[in-house]
């Protein structure tokens, strides 16, 4: 058990760490260091302990159901080359860790470095030991994220910004293509398994969708990989803190490329395919990488070159889809790792010490940093092949296998020869980093006097430069189990014989080894004085810059095609829009009506009353009075909207909808008092003539009343349409015959909203409160228009003569004139409010309901407001609307709860009737429950939008005084 | 009956969507309170028309759906009518904010260009 859940910690464990670690003080460098490096070393710790389990081909895995039906599982996977994957990870996460607490500065906000790389740190264990394709994608993709904000962790600097947008366009577009390509296997294999996945190479092979997945597959990897012609992203990725080039861009995320070719190296080479297509990307990026590397000035940029070139060479080793490669591969991908990892951090600690990273200005540092100097002299020797160390070792096994003849083409002819060339532009980068840093004049105008740093900051690169020598040396003893452990989870029994000897006697190979160090060496001598001075990348070739082709591409597509589409088919102006949509609306709806006819035959009309035709005449003037009205007669066309609303309430009426109609009556009366309320802020508008005489603006007005007929004509036919067809099966029928039974009410559209569709009535009071707690906070910091702050006309006038009277005081004539009505509604308060509570309380029976009942009650606080003034209200009643929305709410929700307790789903209603003397018969359900709780939340969210917006006339705004101030000064 | 209710829900939203193709916030308002009377009542007559049968039942007897009217549409139009008054009373605001940040009343939030 303990070995399964381990993989769980693996990937736990670093998120959990990250959240810690966002939480420290901004410098707690110390802090931050402990926890992230016990992280790292307990996911190492777990990673040694759980070695048993993998070697020899064993397998751990630990699956948790997440969608099974769409063979979707949380399932985790680790074998031996996982394990391989897993140690890199978490060892030389713990260094880094350690170097980086000495690298960052004081004034580096720390926490955010050390969560972001811990969570980097999980999402590449997921990457590494996830057992589901689709899961190794969502893993993926959150590396790409997080080495975008590790890249940008100075984002203040805009080459970390552009460097880690390129990063994340890039990987990010690969891990894109990636997941259809894992779609694309997924779907031909039957499984989104690793297991079922791996062991079906064939399948996959002969499909044929076999080529666009691998196409897919490699854009990832080799994306990921910054290969051929996409790893220009890398050396501009260079602008990243060093602890982090030496993490993600030398062991682990350039290297989840290389680790998912080498995972799906059993199903997908072996092809013509997959040996051109990898083989030209790994080839091009080892040559093309290693002769670019000469030529960089920048350490950072010199090595990230190298590093494409050695990704190159364990690229191409896959390419050739021969077992022996394949071991070559692994071996060097651990090697790489090393010597890579202490290079970048000596390149940091260069750069730290001296002020920096320019080898133009760099010259004899050895003197003052002896350690250091040597520790990367070896490294270096081991990226350039130098025997007795790792990297020769990998390099020798490559060569051997380039010899071989795997395809009967020029192409493979040619591999030994750019192998060899590939590494002798290598062995002459490492030279000039060695000799133009820490040999030559000791520098003179470097921006820091350097010193050996802190012991525990050079602490990681021994330990990694150890290694490189004990592999080196030793590789039977120190390497060779855990490779081979790697190796046979990968080939399983196509595991070749090899051997890691140091010595193989005098073969090709060595002779190879030997002209790429002579050559390298002549190289670098001929070399050598150009580039003392030279600026960045070889001559002749400078103007080949895959950054600047991206930016190009990235220009074309994200902005001048996006401005073109945008000018040729957008439009910031609404009345174009709306245009847009009425017209497809029309053209939508009537499509099926073309199709299946208009008319069915059961044509059944009923007589015309004359009262309603006469009232629908009078509707029907108003609705057009309103539309002509409402540019210069707002309050014309609202009373005539007014009257367009009453005759509909009366049509509801009329046809058998009582309910319908109590509750549009009282809602009527509120959108009057609140439009009317909102009149006062709209800008004054004098009837003109010009814009109507205007050519353009009559055509536009034509075209909208043609549109404006032609959906009338629609909406009436289909209505016609509707209402003359037979009905069909209605779910009503249901609800009528068991609204009582299963209810307990007798009012069928009450029991449909509290008890049948309750759920839905839920959401909607949420949308009410919603809205009424929006209104309110657009209104707290309403700003009215310079031009409607000033009190309307008719107050001034009043005001205005009251001044002029000697005894009378300001305001007395508006009291005088609102008298009579003033005292009537003061006095409906109370008639109001029973008034409510009855339509409250019968409304489960008889029309009614909460809704009618709250906004009824909602009427009786805006009359009081009517009457007597916001102030004079406000003196007298304290009304929380806000509170009235929560308990209205809450008492709704506890309501559903509720029955729960008695183990029935969310909102079941439970009623009984009781006698309560002189009153009769009571429905007693938890549904008036929860209508209560609808009740008190529309009295909450009506009073809310109301006296927010009546309580704009007696804020001073800030405008006024503003304006004030204005007409002084003129 | 049905062919006076189609042609007042056919006026109303000829009225309302003229007003909602108007170039001021008022007249979009006003026209979707028209559209919102038209959509209700053509929701409402997709329950047909139904003259002296309310939804309201009777307590404890078999009851035949024939006699009364549908309470489903009337049940989504209660609901659309406070919503409606929801959005009314949100686009009211949100016109007064508009109003009083960019200076107009045009719905683009700027005079058009002469």
């Amino acid at each position: 058990m303990f070995h399964e859940n381990a993989l769980l910690f693996l990937i736990i464990l670093p998120f959990l760490g990250a959240i810690l670690a966002a939480m420290q003080h901004e410098n707690a460098r110390n802090t931050e260091a402990w926890l992230s490096a016990g992280i790292t070393l307990s996911a190492f710790v777990i990673a040694i302990m759980l070695y048993p389990y993998v070697e020899d081909g064993g397998v751990i895995r630990r699956e948790i159901e997440w969608m099974p039906e769409l063979g979707m599982n949380f399932s985790l996977r680790m074998d031996g080359f996982a394990w391989m994957f897993t140690m890199l990870i978490s060892g030389i996460g713990l260094l880094v860790v350690i170097y980086a607490r000495y690298y960052m500065s004081p004034q580096d906000p720390v926490p955010r470095f050390y969560a972001f790389l811990l969570c980097f740190m999980g999402a590449m264990q997921g990457v590494v030991i996830s057992g589901n394709l689709i899961l190794i994608s969502v893993f993926w993709e959150l590396t790409s994220i997080f080495s975008f904000l590790l890249i940008g962790y100075w984002h203040h600097n805009a080459a970390a910004r552009e460097g880690a947008r390129m990063a994340l366009i890039i990987t990010g577009a690969g891990g894109l293509l990636l997941l259809f390509g894992m779609v694309l296997i997924g779907y031909i294999v039957g499984s989104y398994d690793l297991d079922v996945v791996l062991a079906s190479g064939n399948t996959i092979r002969s499909s044929n969708m076999y080529v666009p997945a691998l196409l897919f597959v490699l854009a990832g990897a080799l994306t990921k990989s910054a290969q051929f012609p996409f790893h220009f992203w890398l050396p501009n990725a260079m602008a990243a803190p060093t602890p982090v080039s030496a993490y993600l861009h030398s062991a682990t995320m350039v290297k989840a490329g290389v680790f998912l070719l080498a995972r799906f190296w059993p199903v997908l080479a072996g092809t013509d395919q997959w040996f051109y297509i990898v083989g030209f990307a790994g080839m091009a990026s080892l040559a093309v990488g290693a002769y670019f590397a000469i030529f960089q000035q920048d350490i950072k940029g010199l090595l990230a070159y190298s590093t494409i070139s050695h990704l190159g060479l364990i690229v191409t080793l896959l390419s050739l889809s021969s077992p022996l490669a394949a071991v070559a591969a692994i071996f060097h991908m651990m090697n790489h790792a090393t010597f890579k990892a202490s290079l970048f951090m000596a390149a940091g600690i260069i750069d730290h010490e001296s002020g920096t990273r320019d080898m133009r200005k760099l010259s004899g540092l050895f003197s003052a940093l002896p350690i250091t100097a040597t520790l990367a002299m070896v490294a270096s020797a081991a990226m350039a092949g130098v025997p007795l160390l790792n990297g020769f070792l990998s390099k020798e096994m490559f060569f051997a296998e380039t010899i071989v003849e795997h395809r009967d083409s020029w192409f493979d002819t040619a591999t030994p020869y750019i192998a060899t060339l590939a590494s002798a532009f290598a062995v002459t980068y490492s030279i000039r980093f060695i000799h133009a840093v820490f040999f030559g004049p000791k520098a003179e105008d470097l921006p820091r006097e350097p010193h050996e740093p802190p012991h525990w900051m050079r602490l990681p690169i021994e330990l990694l430069v150890l290694a490189c020598l004990l592999v080196g040396v030793i590789p039977g003893f120190t390497i060779g189990p855990y490779l081979h452990t790697a190796v046979v989870s990968v080939l399983g029994a196509r595991t070749p014989e090899y051997s890691l000897a140091v010595w193989h006697g005098f073969n090709l190979p060595l002779i190879m080894s030997a002209l790429a160090f002579v050559a390298g060496i002549l190289l670098y001598l001929a070399l050598r004085y150009y580039l003392a001075t030279s600026p960045e990348d070889p001559p002749g070739l400078r103007w080949l810059k895959g950054q600047r082709i991206f930016d190009r591409v990235l220009v074309t597509v994200s902005w001048r095609w996006a401005r073109w589409i945008e000018a040729n088919f957008g439009t910031r102006r609404l009345q174009p829009q709306l245009r847009i949509l009425v017209g497809t609306a029309l053209v939508v709806g009537a499509w099926p009506l073309f199709d299946s006819g208009f008319l069915s035959e059961s044509v059944r009309l009923q007589k015309v009353d004359p009262i309603l035709a006469v009232l629908w005449a009078v509707g029907i003037s108003c609705a057009v009075g309103a539309a002509w009205q409402a540019k210069y007669h707002r309050f014309a066309a609202l009373v005539l909207i007014g009257g367009a609303g009453l005759v509909t309430c009366i049509t509801f009426v009329w046809f058998s909808a009582p309910d319908l109609a109590v509750t549009q009556l009282v809602v009527e009366i509120v959108t009057t008092v609140l439009i009317l309320l909102g009149l006062r802020w709209l800008p004054k508008r004098l009837e003109e003539v010009d814009s109507s005489s205007r050519i353009a603006a009559r055509l536009r007005r034509n075209r909208d009343f043609f549109l404006a007929i032609i959906s009338g004509v629609a909406m009436g036919i289909v209505s016609f349409a509707i209402m003359t067809s037979a009905p069909a099966d209605s779910v009503g029928e249901y609800f009528l015959q068991n609204a009582y039974s299963g209810g307990g009410g007798t009012n069928v559209v009450n029991v449909i909203l509290v008890d049948f569709r309750g759920f839905d009535t839920l959401g909607e009071i949420t949308v009410l409160g919603i809205v009424a707690l929006t209104v309110f906070a657009l209104l707290r910091r309403f700003r009215p228009a310079a031009d409607s702050v000033g009190l309307p006309e008719q107050q001034r006038i009043q005001n205005a003569y009251d001044d002029a009277q000697q005894d009378r005081e300001l305001g007395e004539t508006a009291h005088d004139f609102m008298r009579v009505p003033s005292v009537i509604m003061n006095w409906m308060f109370p008639i109001i409010i029973v008034l409510a509570a009855f339509l409250f309380m019968r409304g489960h029976d008889l029309p009614g309901g909460g809704f009618a009942a709250g906004v009824t009650m909602a009427i009786g606080f805006l009359l009081q407001y009517l009457a007597g003034g916001t102030r004079w209200v406000e003196d007298r009643l304290r009304i929380l609307p806000v509170r009235w929305i929560a308990f209205g709410i809450l008492t709704a929700m506890m309501t559903g709860v509720g029955s729960w307790l008695f183990g029935y789903p969310f909102l079941t209603t439970f009623f009984r009737y009781i006698n309560i003397p002189y009153i009769g018969d009571m429905p007693l359900a938890s549904a008036l429950l929860f209508d209560l709780g609808v009740l008190l939340l529309v009295v909450g969210a009506t009073v809310l939008i109301l006296i927010a917006i009546a309580h704009q006339s007696i804020r001073s705004h800030r405008a006024r005084a503003i304006k004030t101030e204005a007409e002084e000064r003129v | 009956m049905e062919l006076l209710l189609s042609l007042a829900i056919g006026i109303l939203v000829a009225s309302g969507v003229w007003l909602l193709l108007r170039p001021r916030t008022y007249q979009v308002i006003m026209g979707l309170s028209l559209l919102s009377y038209a959509v209700n009542l053509f929701i409402f007559a997709t329950g047909r028309l139904y003259i002296g049968g309310p939804p309201v039942v009777e307590k404890g007897i078999e009851i035949n759906p024939a006699n009364y009217a549908d309470p489903v549409p009337q049940a989504l139009v209660l609901t659309a009518i406070v919503i409606s008054f929801a959005t009314t009373a949100l686009f009211l605001v949100v016109l007064l904010a508009s109003r009083g940040i960019t200076g107009t009343d045009h719905v683009d939030g700027r005079e058009p260009e002469r």
